[in-house]
């Protein structure tokens, strides 16, 4: 028997998750219907932070939209950079250097790192658990300096350009960075032996929250959340951009489809972020890190474009209308959390309450990128 | 009634592994900066709000007001105006405002100079609960440096 059918009783009552609340992670608010512990019925409702990215985009010039790029996920905002300046590099059929697709790759993937170690810590958090997160921001700490150092800010990051990026890297970064990662590698164990194999971490989200492939399939769930349910599908592999056909890489998969399947995805990708960098760092070759003929003002011809990168959250596309002038004809941006927080309605239905938040977490949801 | 007792026993084993990490980080070294005391030193490409660079010969702004920042700036918080004065052959500059609120750091100004006549400062404690403290005259700050 179903827990729906266990408890049907005609007496529901409505509770308000949020706008303000903790779990979830900046405004949203969540309309239970609720009967008793159990969630009957689960309406998201978004637009509190909606700022009107797309709109923007049409009132500016091309290159004036890349820091609105980096404000849709403030947690993997270089991950938008790329998406972004791909698209429009495909529409003005700019050639990027190689060593510029290299220092994007790094650099995308420190901050995917660091994108998983928030959720990591924001994560646990919600279940209750206070310390992991001051272990992950310190790992994160470095990350951030590292990217600091590099691209002049620590989190809404403006550092790719058409064409390549911002300026080069140093030879002190590269130190840094596979410093970082011998570090990293050596705290894993630790964070696998602090929260992982936790007898209260597992009891909460083993065989609990299920979000199956078809679900996925259903709302266009992308990232951990689609791979946590068994389907290899990462954008890195299925539309390959950038170098990642060079770099050797796994997609990490959980067929399970549980909450637990989607946290050991993410602790998983955190691991193969590593050994990308690695590769990428000995492979980085010398040279010019903008392409000489990137031309200063962007006009592409008129069309229709997209590309897609794989966020830290899952699959950012940007599909662009140029109508032949400097500024885009239509922008639209295709964020991942959008699609993965539609789920929540139907895969949170009949779960207790403490559950569905631990589901909510476990589908790793920025609001900002949601409502954009 | 086993399943009971193992699980009395993987509890507090998980309990005595996450207090073993607690106790062996607690005499760790502290990792945090104890802020107001001790402050970092910014890296050399940090992006504080921008500053006018003093041109070394003549000591006043190196800008020629050709006012390309303020034209690659996405949300326009660059004003800049220049005037012609006689004997002199480029445009003087006259006023330089960043209007800070509305800044978002990208670095398409600097960028876009030519004769890199702005920089960014270091600066990042720049809290205030003043609207008009983030309307910042540049020229009058470079002034003051003097």
């Amino acid at each position: 028997m179903s827990v729906l059918a266990q408890c049907d009783s005609k007496e529901t009552f409505v509770l308000n998750l949020g706008p303000q609340h903790p779990a979830t992670h900046g405004v949203l608010r969540v309309k239970l219907t609720m009967d008793g512990e159990y969630i009957r019925q689960a309406e998201p409702v978004l637009g509190y932070i909606h700022r009107m990215h797309e709109k923007m985009g049409e009132n500016r010039t091309w290159a004036q939209f890349m820091p609105n790029t980096g404000r849709l996920d403030y947690l993997s905002a270089l991950s938008y950079n790329h998406g972004y300046v791909l698209a429009v590099e495909r529409a003005a059929a700019i050639e990027v250097p190689e060593r510029a697709e290299y220092i994007r790759v790094i650099t995308v993937e420190l901050n995917r790192i660091s994108s998983h170690l928030v959720w990591f810590g924001a994560f646990i958090l919600d279940l209750g658990g206070f310390t992991p997160l001051l272990y992950a921001f310190d790992d994160r700490e470095i990350i951030l300096d590292l990217l600091q150092a590099v691209t002049g800010s620590r989190l809404t990051y403006c550092y790719f350009r058409f064409g390549g990026v911002y300026n080069d890297i140093e030879p002190d970064f590269i130190t840094g960075t596979l410093a970082f990662i011998k570090r990293l590698r050596a705290r894993m164990p630790m964070y696998h032996n602090l929260v992982t194999k936790n007898i209260i971490l597992v009891k909460r989200l083993k065989d609990i929250g299920f979000v199956p492939a078809e679900m996925c399939r259903k709302y266009g769930a992308t990232g951990p959340v689609l791979r946590g349910a068994g389907v290899a599908y990462d954008v890195r592999r299925a539309e390959p951009y950038s170098v990642y056909p060079e770099l050797d890489f796994d997609i990490p998969t959980h067929p399970e489809g549980d909450s637990m399947a989607r946290y050991l995805v993410r602790m998983d990708e955190i691991e193969q972020s590593m050994r990308i960098i690695e590769q990428a760092c000995t492979k980085l070759p010398n040279g010019p890190v903008m392409a000489e003929k990137a031309p200063k003002i962007i006009k592409p011809a008129k069309g229709d474009y997209y590309a897609a990168v794989e966020a830290a959250r899952g699959s950012f596309g940007v599909r662009l209308v140029s109508d032949g002038t400097n500024t885009p004809y239509r922008l639209k941006l295709r964020s991942p959390s959008y699609s993965n927080l539609s789920l929540f309605g139907e895969a949170s239905r009949g779960m207790l309450l403490p559950d569905a938040l631990a589901l909510m977490g476990s589908l790793d949801l920025v609001i900002p990128e949601i409502d954009r | 009634m086993s399943g009971y007792f193992a699980e009395i026993f993987s509890g507090t084993k998980s309990l005595a592994i996450g207090m073993g990490i607690t106790f062996k980080y607690m005499l760790k070294p502290v990792v945090t900066v104890q802020y107001p005391y001790e402050t970092l030193k910014m890296p050399e490409r940090y992006r504080g709000h921008i500053e006018l660079v003093k041109d070394p010969e003549t000591g006043e702004a190196k800008c020629i007001v050709c006012g390309m920042c303020q034209r690659a700036c996405p949300s326009g918080c660059i004003t800049v105006a220049g005037d012609k004065r006689e004997g002199e052959k480029k445009k003087v500059l006259g006023k330089y405002v960043l209007n800070f609120t509305t800044c978002s750091l990208c670095g398409s100004c600097v960028e876009s100079c030519k004769s890199g006549a702005i920089k960014f400062s270091k600066e990042y404690n720049l809290a205030s609960t003043r609207k008009e403290d983030y309307i910042l005259d540049l020229l009058q700050r470079l002034k003051e440096q003097r």
